[in-house]
């Protein structure tokens, strides 16, 4: 995968040879490491400052500073054990305990018995779980902006294919799995591409903006999303719950409860996979990467910039629906009103941190759902809300947007400016 | 009297290439030093060495005698010494006066900006140096030409001695050229010195007392004006003989390839660019196309090659109608375009070569099958076309953006001319070009007028016209005011008629 083509590794030909100079050449190669080095440092830079709001969340570091003066070492000890605490917490409740792990295995060895062992693996069978819809939202933004286009509607496109995918799920009876399985998915991937194609539609129309006009259909599809649940898919008690869909349309988990990881995961593998392959080995993914990058170039080119548009976006829209349908299909099995917390718009986040290349959403989102899978341990161990990763969260987002920041801190240098650039028609 | 600047054993190495190699020079008080070089020679480095943008590896600096320490710009100004950009650092919606004033504001009671004493001083200045700039003029409203005065302006204000100028002319036109090289004849008149900066030999004869050829970060030639030759120059520069007319046999034309009638286009704002013309181009001959930029070629050219809807009128390409045709359609009858402004139009900078080489190419075989990109079919045609254009690049995975200008222009005529075409459209394919490459590209154009092409090449630059035209038309306010053979034109004619001004007896075509 990391033959990414606009990166690819430059083979040094000859020195005299080129009219470039080594300098060029040397930032071309380093582009790429710093791709991998600039996230990594945000990333543990968020967990240094995280830090600091441990210390403030957590009562016993709070009321550790009055014996400062006193004992020194000991108030920097306290403070010590709970950041330790607190982030061996963190560790622990996103990929399991280790102690717990050997134990379980133990257990099974000796009695065969399994219980313990998915109890001990379910901390991290529940990040993959957190992971995927993350994965799928990430490259559904990612797809977006290599295309120049900036899909802020995640959110509600994860919506409307979570209902779509629900009312199939729960309408359709008496189908086998093959066929209903795949329709509930389907009408997910449907219903999001629409609903993204539509801002697609009037920015290759009109001209209007599609970061307004996705925030607006956001709107739409929560507040559709509100009356669906009240009234025609609401249940006959009344209650906001669509009724559960049927188990033809259960994406399978992978093991039995608690673990709730299911057969998505690998469907969003696949999809970083046939994301990346779209983009880079067909002419539908070289169109819109041209019209991303350089619109006034793509249309030299021959290519039909408004039909990219749509494309684009209703790809983008199709991905974020499938999100929708695989958090339905795969662990909700029903359509609640508070269906997200918020997954459609880290998904910005994770395009951003990833670089909007599929790989790196996929360690993006890992990262996101791990530190979230890890969150609600450290709340009841360490007493530091689950809101700090949030924070952690936006910080890493802030040194991703502002690396200078990043560089400043490790003192890694700029890439340096082209060189000597001959003077092109700029102007004229 | 010592140099009012002085450079000694001036190094700087960056990873693996030194851009600058122990270069000595020295600038007398009033003296028009041009440093010529193409592209990459090192002349930009040597520049932001001097001006403290990077630090030396070696070598000092003299002003007036005295070693000077030149950390950033700033130091650079406080000893006197001023750069003019090639891509000018203005406030689009400030005034002239408050443009100037930006970073060294002259303070009434220390808190209101006196933008009344300033104006007063640009005035004083403007008028001293016969630049004739209203300081009371939004920048944002000023051509090119006054803007780039805005910034010689701030410099004299900062009572700069040593300007230095990068690449001044090239985002001029000729008459702004011109009234350019009256400002800086005045500068140097008044005891200022100049350092010019350029790749283009015409200018640098017609400017300079002095000038200094750097060539692979090394000086390699100072040579009074006097004595210098544009052969002599161009051989310095670039190392070898270089073939500054190019060598052509007489055209045999054919039949009409490109026939257009009555045209009619409007710009961007709805306003008539090309007012009814009406001209051919027949297989093996090159049709010039002079005129002032701005006179309505770029929207003849975006017209033609189906960029630009038509009004009115008719476009037949090899006799089918192209009218009302996509760009695409253009290309696939056979029609080569090198656009205008080659990073706008013609690259996808952040792409690698191998892509910008298919970029209008790639949805058919043999580089696609259906929806499927053929890598190896397009790897193996790049690598070809490199080696066959001689395109300058490490690999043909390296973006675009890190090739020199010429080299990305390589790049466009790569896969513009290795394809069969019977047309080929190039606007303005040399600008901002170095010697070298121009001789390249040109040899291309003529080549391809051999093979039968027929060929129509918009061009702002006269010498360019003159020397590979077979006819000449010239275009004046969205119209073509005449239309000549190549042979029979003169410069002095083709200027009055790129002024607006008809011939009497207009000859046939």
């Amino acid at each position: 995968m990391s033959d990414k083509p606009e990166d690819a590794p430059a083979p040094v030909a000859a020195e005299a040879e080129t009219g470039v100079t080594s300098v060029q050449r040397v930032a071309a190669r380093s582009g790429k490491f710093e791709a991998l080095l600039l996230p990594g440092l945000a990333v543990l830079t968020a967990l240094i400052l995280g830090a600091v709001f441990i210390l403030a969340a957590n009562p016993i570091s709070r009321g550790s500073w009055g014996a400062i003066a006193q004992d020194p070492w000991g108030t920097i000890g306290t403070n010590w054990t709970v950041l330790r605490d607190s982030y061996v917490a963190l560790l622990q409740g996103a990929f399991g305990s280790p102690a717990t792990i050997g134990e379980a295995i133990r257990a099974w060895q000796d009695t065969g018995e399994t219980r313990p062992l998915l109890d001990a693996f379910r901390p991290f069978a529940e990040s993959l779980t957190i992971s995927t819809p993350y994965i799928f939202l990430g490259l559904a933004v990612a797809l977006g902006f290599r295309g120049g286009l900036f899909n802020i509607g995640a959110e509600g496109q994860l919506f409307v294919g979570g209902l779509a995918s629900a009312f199939v799920g729960y309408s359709l009876t008496g189908l086998p799995w093959y066929v209903h399985l795949p329709l509930a998915l389907g009408a997910g991937m449907a219903a999001g591409g629409i609903w993204a194609a539509i801002p697609g539609f009037l920015k290759a129309r009109t001209g209007a903006h599609e970061v307004i006009n996705t925030i607006m259909m956001n709107w739409i599809a929560f507040r559709l999303t509100d009356y669906l649940l009240t009234g025609p898919m609401g249940r006959p008690d009344g209650l906001p719950i669509t009724p559960l869909i049927r188990e033809s349309a259960f994406l399978p988990a992978l093991f039995p409860r608690p673990m709730r990881v299911h057969v998505g995961f690998f469907l969003a593998l696949g999809a970083v996979l046939l994301v990346y392959w779209f983009l880079w080995k067909t002419t539908w993914g070289f169109e819109i990467r041209m019209v991303g990058a350089n619109p006034r170039a793509a249309k030299y080119a021959g290519v039909k910039i408004a039909r990219t548009i749509v494309l684009t976006m209703g790809l983008s829209g199709a991905l974020a629906g499938l999100a929708g349908a695989s958090q339905i299909l795969g662990v909700d099995h029903q359509m609640v009103r508070a269906f997200s917390s918020g997954f459609g718009f880290d998904s910005i986040a994770l395009a951003l941190l990833g670089n909007s290349h599929p790989v790196g959403v996929l360690l993006a989102s890992l990262l996101f759902g791990f530190l979230r899978g890890g969150a609600a341990r450290m709340q009841s161990v360490a007493s530091v809300p689950v809101e700090l990763i949030r924070i952690i969260q936006g910080m890493v987002i802030i040194f991703v947007a502002a690396p200078e920041i990043v560089r400043g801190l490790y003192r890694l240098r700029a890439p340096r400016q082209k060189e000597a650039q001959p003077a092109t028609s700029q102007s004229g | 009297m010592p140099p009012i600047l002085e450079l000694r054993g001036m190094t700087k190495a960056f990873p693996g290439v030194l851009a600058n190699d122990h270069i000595d020079l020295t600038l007398a008080q009033g003296e028009i030093l041009a440093l010529l070089g193409e592209n990459g020679a090192g002349k930009t480095t040597l520049m932001n060495v001097l001006y403290g943008l990077y630090a030396p590896d070696e070598g000092e600096i003299l002003v007036r005698g005295e070693k000077a320490e030149i950390r950033d710009p700033n130091d650079a100004i406080r000893r006197g010494i001023g750069m003019v950009h090639q891509h000018f650092m203005l406030v689009p919606v400030f005034t002239v006066t408050e443009n100037v004033m930006l970073g060294v504001e002259s303070m009434r009671a220390g808190v209101f900006l006196d933008r009344q004493a300033a104006a007063e001083r640009i005035r004083e200045i403007s008028g001293r140096f016969g630049l004739e700039v209203d300081p009371e003029a939004m920048v944002e409203d000023l051509p090119v030409g006054l803007q780039q005065r805005v910034e010689i302006i701030k410099l004299l204000y900062r009572e700069a001695e040593v300007l230095i100028l990068d690449e001044p002319t090239s985002v001029l036109t000729p008459q702004e050229a011109d009234e350019l090289f009256k400002v800086i004849r005045s500068l140097v008149a008044q005891g200022k010195s100049v350092i010019f900066i350029s790749h283009k030999l015409k200018e640098v004869l017609a400017i300079a007392d002095r000038i200094v050829v750097l060539r692979g970060g090394k000086v390699v030639g100072s040579v009074p004006v006097e004595q210098a030759t544009e052969q002599s120059l161009a051989k310095m520069m670039v190392g070898r003989d270089v073939l500054l007319t190019v060598e052509r046999k007489p055209a045999k034309p054919g039949e009409a390839v490109l026939d257009v009638a009555d045209l009619q286009v409007k710009d961007d704002h709805g306003h008539p660019a090309v007012r009814g013309i009406t001209f051919q181009v027949r297989a093996g001959e090159i049709l010039g196309v002079a005129g002032v930029q701005g006179n309505g070629q770029t929207q003849l050219v975006e017209a033609l090659t189906g960029l630009r809807r038509v009004e009115s009128g008719r476009i037949l390409i090899t006799g089918q109608d192209m009218t009302r045709a996509s760009p695409r359609q253009v290309e696939a009858i056979g029609t080569s375009h090198v656009p205008e402004d080659r990073q706008r139009d013609g690259l996808v900078l952040p792409f690698p070569v191998v892509e910008n080489l298919v970029l209008n190419t790639y949805y058919a075989p043999p580089y696609a099958k259906g929806a499927l990109l053929q890598e190896k079919a397009i790897a193996e045609s790049a690598t070809e076309q490199v080696e066959r254009y001689d395109v300058r690049t490490p690999s043909i995975y390296e973006p675009v953006s890190n090739l020199s200008g010429g080299n990305q222009q390589k790049v466009i005529v790569a896969r513009e001319f290795s394809r069969p075409t019977r047309l080929v459209i190039a606007s303005q394919p040399t600008r901002g070009l170095d010697v070298g490459s121009i001789e390249y590209i040109h040899g291309r154009l003529v080549e391809k007028r051999d093979e039968g092409a027929a060929v129509l090449l918009v061009s702002s630059e006269l010498d360019e016209i003159l020397s590979l035209s077979d006819r000449i038309a010239v275009m004046f306010g969205g119209e073509i005011l005449d239309i000549m053979p190549g042979s029979a034109a003169t410069k002095e004619q083709l200027g009055l008629l790129m002024a607006g001004v008809r011939q009497p007896a207009p000859s046939a075509a």
